[in-house]
């Protein structure tokens, strides 16, 4: 007997490990949107410092929107949602289960992305850089947590994936503010970032748990 | 009866508006800082105010909506109607609040626009329900209007936040322009025009939301009576 969150896990983590489509594009869409971002503003000694923090995590943010609609998009195929919303276990499961599967690729994706990032952006980090492991998951999951919701609610409308970044990103500019704000002063050791973690923390709280009670009232909505 | 009543509130409504402006313009002195540009303070602060009263009727809206959808399908209707209303209306003011912000910060403060704490947070605001009206028009079927609810009750939740966050960034680098709002001190030759215009501005938004959910209504009739059509064809 294992329990349908973990089912859930494994198939997706199975699938994405056989095509691999999830990891690579947003690697990928991710070096890209480094890259542009140093060719559009030539960051150099401390001015680089300063926007470093801020690079990452919107690099993280649009690298992400393909995979959280890809997420829900593989299940429309062949009408596997529908049989999902048939399936006699609570939709909150299925949903922490596609949260996790993200959350992990997401971070794979800055674990990969953090040395080039350092490399091209002539980084050291003067604060403590311990922090940034606190930071940067923190912020990622409110990224996937409320990035896997709406991409299930915007898959139901007619224009699917058009429609994910402009319901999510309003909706993410607390977190994205937090999350800028504490690995910016991480980085440039400025400033104590611990309330921006606490803020980061007391979001996803809410956020998750409103997202965990009203994940059925989307997938079932008609 | 009905009939009538609605013209009275209409007309009642145009008078009022004409009063605050009489009020605004020629009653209130000028300010003795800022002169003749403070004036906007009269269309400014009432758009806002009567933007966030809307915005919680469609809170109230989406709530009632997600509770009654099954129990009671009528009433959810109408609380679609109203939170579809609240924020279109809400909208539509908070531009007005938004347009006429930079325009008088421009003589006041020297700049169009600072990031501050409440900048920031009316900005996002309004871009959240900007994203609601999207996801209303994006959306078909019955479906949209239980997503349209989620969203409406998650952008709510997500105001307290960014404006808490904004405090904080705020504090923490205190911006060099800031102040020039109303609040403290204001001379009583004042206060009477703004009460007007807030009682104007209120009773034109409630005129304008009222014809918004009689619409939205009539348009929820003939759909229903479509699909019924559809269903005995």
């Amino acid at each position: 007997m294992t329990s349908p969150l973990l089912t859930h896990l494994v198939k997706d983590l199975r699938i994405e490990w056989r095509s691999r489509e999830a990891v690579n594009s947003m690697l990928f869409f991710a070096l890209l949107v480094v890259v542009l971002f140093s060719l559009a503003f030539s960051p150099r000694g401390a001015f680089s410092q300063e926007i470093s923090g801020g690079v990452i995590c919107v690099a993280t943010l649009f690298a992400s929107m393909s995979a959280l609609n890809q997420a829900w998009a593989r299940e429309i195929r062949h009408q596997v949602l529908d049989a999902q919303r048939m399936a006699p276990t609570p939709g909150a499961e299925l949903f922490l289960a596609k949260v996790l599967a993200n959350f992990l690729f997401v971070s794979i994706v800055q674990l990969v992305l953090a040395p080039v990032f350092l490399v091209f952006y002539n980084l050291h980090v003067q604060g403590q850089a311990w922090q940034l492991a606190l930071v940067l998951p923190l912020g990622t999951w409110a990224l996937v947590a409320n990035g896997t919701f709406f991409a299930a609610l915007s898959i139901r409308s007619r224009n699917r994936e058009l429609l994910l970044p402009l319901i999510l990103f309003p909706i993410f500019m607390p977190a994205l503010l937090a999350m800028v704000l504490a690995t910016g002063s991480i980085l440039t050791g400025d400033s104590d970032p611990t309330l921006w973690i606490k803020l980061l923390l007391g979001y996803n709280i809410i956020f998750t748990t409103v997202s965990l009670l009203l994940f059925d009232v989307v997938l079932h909505a008609e | 009866m009905k009939k009538f009543a609605i013209t009275l509130y209409v007309a009642v409504t145009l008078a009022l508006m004409a009063w605050g402006f009489y009020q605004a313009m020629y009653v209130a002195p000028n300010d003795a800082m800022q002169g003749e540009i403070f004036r906007i303070i009269y269309y400014h602060v009432p758009s806002f105010a009567a933007a966030f009263t809307f915005f919680s009727v469609s809170f109230l809206g989406s709530i009632g909506f997600l509770s009654w959808r099954r129990s009671h399908p009528n009433w959810a209707q109408i609380a679609d109607a109203w939170a579809l209303a609240g924020a279109e209306v809400g909208v539509v003011f908070c531009s007005v609040g938004l347009t006429t912000g930079p325009l008088w910060g421009r003589r006041a403060w020297g700049i169009w626009w600072t990031w501050d704490a409440r900048l920031t947070t009316t900005l996002v605001l309004w871009l959240i329900y900007v994203s609601y009206l999207l996801l209303r028009r994006f959306a078909a079927g019955p479906q949209m209007q239980t997503l349209a609810a989620v969203l409406g009750i998650f952008g709510a939740l997500d105001v307290p936040i960014v404006y808490m966050a904004n405090r904080w960034w705020r504090t923490q680098h205190p911006a060099p322009v800031f102040g020039g709002a109303s609040g403290s001190g204001m001379a009583p030759s004042m206060v009477g025009a703004l009460l007007w215009n807030m009682l104007a501005w209120f009773a034109w938004g409630v005129l304008i939301l009222g014809i918004r959910y009689h619409i939205e209504r009539q348009q929820q009739k003939i759909a229903a009576r479509e699909a019924e059509q559809a269903l005995n064809a």
